[in-house]
């Protein structure tokens, strides 16, 4: 079809559904990715919400109900069913917002808009591919979604073995359709990222401006290429491991079926060799983000820029070789063990180094509190206590006694939930003015954060206590004892729901307003290339490629 | 000394309601209302495990303060309106070595016990005494003891209708989904070895008392060990999602003295339910009799 005579597009840009559909624009792919995510953190939300509703008392109120109402159960089978269904609930909310929420929103949006306006070029180097990276995701979101109401085990619903799938639960354990339906979701989610890995690792390597070597790129377009690298190692393991998984269950092999010689654990090595890098994959993006708001608002170049940058490549790195710390109670050896818990703490020196080197580099500043601020110190914070409490979870010994309890759900939401999503919304306030042009109201922006800092803490900072006290993970009821700090943890869950709702608010309500940004309404302290375009950008931009000194 | 996490209690804003519902319990070897720390150590191994615990907490909290009060420093010194114009260091080679140095040597200090505590985990104290199996199947326990006449037998949760055939009516010793139809019975003060396998799915073996959790992998025999100091009910649950009713399937250890286990294993070996009503009413019985010696 490019015929010679569709050449001459100055700022030609297609109209109406095409332009989204067959987008091969960065920012418009970019816009896509986020309103995904933010849908996709919707529902996700929401299944948590009704976890913790169940969760407000000892006993099964809600998911029987549930399991009435969605698949018609009477009497015990819909408690039954309900069990299985906050199982599927459980499996459904980690799987989402990792896949489908959090990654979406920092590497499909963020990265996709910023880091070619970064790094000073006119799109990403493979604009198609970026396409269907894009597109690849709705289908695998339709698929997990319509894997919870296919049967699984024999009266259930849905995937109901976590986000982990752990064979056997996840083969003999559930032989309906619903676990096919979420591996093969996983598989095209994960090729989507490998995707979008490999354009980011082009780009980044080889359309950055004249003059702008490695070591001067931003920090955000450094995160990105670590997370890239890490998506580019980690999937295929992953994608090997379900893979196994399918023809497990589907075609008589036997990798992880114990009678026929395979190995569960096998499975377990294979999922944590992707899983652990993960979870580096969800927060370093937010660590770049986090770095150029802390600069902007603090009026101050980053502090320690190189150590910054190497210290994201030492915990990519690192974090390959620390799987097994996910594996202390399934029977490793002494000497397994003792390896994983060296492994695992020295990732806490590159870490301290971000936490330091962010606080020394607002030291000194003349530092103004705009929400992006006030999402970052906020950040900063909650993710030292996710931090300290991974440095004890690290321990093997310790570990005995927290491993699989609510202290873990406690530890990984102040990294992720607190972390990843505090980054997301730094982010998103950060950026709205420049991907949008319009200002959105500080107040409500204000408001979203304090009514999301009080509602997450108290969601998960009272999960330490149940921890400690020995309350297992991903029960469905648990004893009476357990009810006090579930009942104040249900209690934040409401909050911070109330806190989405002020985000679609404040979304809405800077639509409605369009107050205008301008270029650079963040000042002085925004050095970065974006900030030297008008908001939004033009269709494509750098035509003429800026000048790094 | 129920210090885990005690001192970080300001952090959360609950240190109120933590010293009004905590400590105050006089036995605790299962949760308890609004408690903030572990459960009381019933093994030596346990209590290791919280002093480790405790000991970290000697870093990790000051590293937390440290990091609110630089962060508050930096509000207050620096705000906009107090300090207009910004200062353009970005580098300082010194202090970047210390903060990289300074968690390497904290790291060592919390390295040191713990390789020590881990070791300890894996090294019984003597050739264990007891062997017994624990079998994990959706969602049961089976219990082998492997003594001279090998015998097994099921536990699973008990169900509130069964409870006053069973002769357990108090809610307080035989809690709802902590309470089992057939309790593990072990000798106080006598190192047991659990095997510990599963037929169906993945579960796992949990005391946290006792400060043991081993996974329940099928076709893999794990084996872990523990050695009870005090005679009483403890209890555990399955820590391993293990489908539909991972909820309901609790582990609990009655620990007895040397003379009543002997008298049960002997009953036990043809006639479990015999031997536990037996045991149940020896244990009334003495409890009855201190009860009135008080």
């Amino acid at each position: 079809m490019a015929e010679a005579a569709a050449h001459d597009h100055d700022d030609h840009r297609p109209h109406g559904w095409v332009r989204w559909v067959y987008s091969t624009n960065h920012k418009d792919i970019g816009t896509l990715y986020l309103i995904f995510a933010i849908i996709a953190g919707v529902i996700g939300g929401a299944l948590s919400v009704a976890i913790r509703m169940e969760l407000q008392e000892p006993g099964i109120q809600i998911f029987s109900g549930l399991a009435q109402m969605v698949y018609g159960m009477q009497g015990d089978a819909a408690i039954d069913g309900g069990k299985s269904m906050y199982n599927a609930f459980g499996a459904a909310h980690g799987l989402i917002m990792i896949f489908f929420m959090v990654m979406p929103a920092l590497i499909g949006g963020f990265a996709n808009w910023m880091v070619p306006i970064m790094i000073g070029a006119p799109d990403m180097a493979f604009p198609r591919m970026n396409n269907i990276s894009f597109w690849l995701l709705p289908p695998a979101f339709i698929l997990l979604l319509s894997s919870m109401f296919v049967p699984s085990a024999p009266g259930a619903f849905g995937v109901g073995g976590g986000w982990t799938i752990y064979p056997p639960l996840s083969t003999s354990g559930q032989p309906g359709p619903a676990m096919d339906l979420a591996i093969l979701s996983i598989h095209i989610a994960g090729a989507s990222s490998i995707l979008g890995a490999i354009n980011f690792i082009t780009t980044i390597f080889n359309m950055r401006a004249p003059g702008m070597t490695l070591h001067k790129m931003p920090l955000f377009a450094w995160a990105v290429l670590i997370t890239a690298f890490l998506l580019l190692l980690s999937l295929p393991v992953l994608a090997g491991g379900i893979t196994m998984l399918l023809t497990d269950r589907n075609f008589g092999t036997a990798f992880f079926v114990p009678d026929q010689g395979g190995d569960p654990l096998l499975f377990q090595h294979l999922f944590w060799f992707f899983g652990h890098p993960e979870v580096y994959i969800l927060i370093l993006p937010g660590f770049g983000i986090i770095s150029h708001i802390v600069s902007t608002f603090s009026k101050k170049p980053v502090f320690g820029y190189l150590g910054m940058a190497y210290a994201m490549v030492a915990i990519g790195a690192v974090g390959f070789i620390v799987w097994a710390h996910h594996m202390y109670t399934t029977g490793l050896s002494l000497d397994t063990q003792r390896y994983f818990v060296f492994a695992t703490m020295v990732i806490a020196v590159p870490t301290g180094v971000k936490i330091f080197s962010w606080i020394a580099t607002m030291w000194g500043g003349s530092i103004s509190f705009k929400p992006p601020m006030l999402w970052a110190l906020g950040f900063i914070f909650l993710f030292t206590i996710g931090g300290v409490t991974g440095v004890q979870l690290a321990n093997a010994g310790l570990d005995r006694s927290l491993h699989d309890t609510y202290f873990v759900i406690a530890h990984f939401h102040y990294v992720l939930s607190l972390g990843a999503v505090f980054a997301i919304f730094a982010g998103w306030y950060y950026w709205f003015p420049k991907m949008t042009g319009y200002m959105y109201s500080p107040v409500i922006a204000n408001t979203h954060f304090w009514v999301t800092f009080v509602g997450v803490n108290l969601i998960f900072f009272p999960q330490h206590f149940l921890g400690l006290a020995g309350m297992p993970r991903r029960t469905v009821d648990y004893p009476d004892a357990f009810a006090g700090w579930n009942m104040v943890s249900s209690y934040g869950s409401y909050i911070s729901a109330v806190g989405v709702a002020i985000f679609l608010y404040g979304v809405f309500e800077a639509f409605q307003k369009k107050r205008v940004a301008g270029a650079n309404p963040w000042g002085e302290g925004a050095t970065t290339l974006e900030w030297q375009l008008p908001s939004p950008p033009p269709f494509h931009q750098w035509e003429q490629l800026p000048k790094i000194k | 000394m129920r210090k885990f996490l005690a001192s970080a209690k300001f952090l959360a804003g609950t240190a109120a309601s933590a010293v009004l519902f905590s400590g105050a319990a006089a036995r605790a070897d299962q949760p308890r209302a609004w408690e903030v720390s572990f459960q009381e150590p019933a093994t030596d191994m346990m209590r290791q495990i919280e002093r480790f615990g405790n000991y970290t907490m000697w870093f990790i909290v000051p590293i937390t303060v440290l990091v609110l009060v630089l962060l508050l420093a930096c509000i207050i010194r620096f705000r906009a309106s107090a300090n207009p114009v910004p200062s353009k260091t970005s580098h300082n080679t010194l202090i970047e070595v210390i903060w990289t140095v300074g968690p390497v040597i904290v790291l060592l200090l919390i390295a040191i016990p713990s390789f020590q505590l881990l070791t300890a985990q894996y090294t019984p104290p003597e050739e264990a005494k007891l062997t017994v199996k624990a079998t994990g199947n959706q969602w049961n326990w089976d219990y082998e003891y492997q003594v001279d006449k090998t015998f097994s037998f099921n536990s699973a949760v008990l169900q509130d209708g069964d409870r006053a055939k069973a002769g357990k009516e108090d809610r307080n010793l035989y809690p709802r989904l902590l309470a089992v139809d057939n309790e593990l019975v072990v000798p106080v003060n006598t190192t047991t070895r659990v095997l510990i396998t599963a037929t169906d799915v993945i579960h796992s073996f949990a005391v946290p008392s006792f400060g043991i959790k081993m996974d329940a992998v099928p076709g893999r025999t794990n084996e872990t060990w523990f050695k009870a100091e005090k005679e009483g009910l403890y209890y555990g649950q399955c820590s391993q999602l293990c489908g539909k009713d991972h909820a309901f399937m609790p582990i609990a250890v009655r620990v007895v003295s040397d003379a009543q286990f002997k008298t049960w294993l002997e009953t036990a070996k043809t006639d479990v339910p015999a031997a536990n009503k037996a045991l149940m009413a020896e244990i009334d019985g003495t409890n009855k009799v201190a009860a009135a010696g008080n």
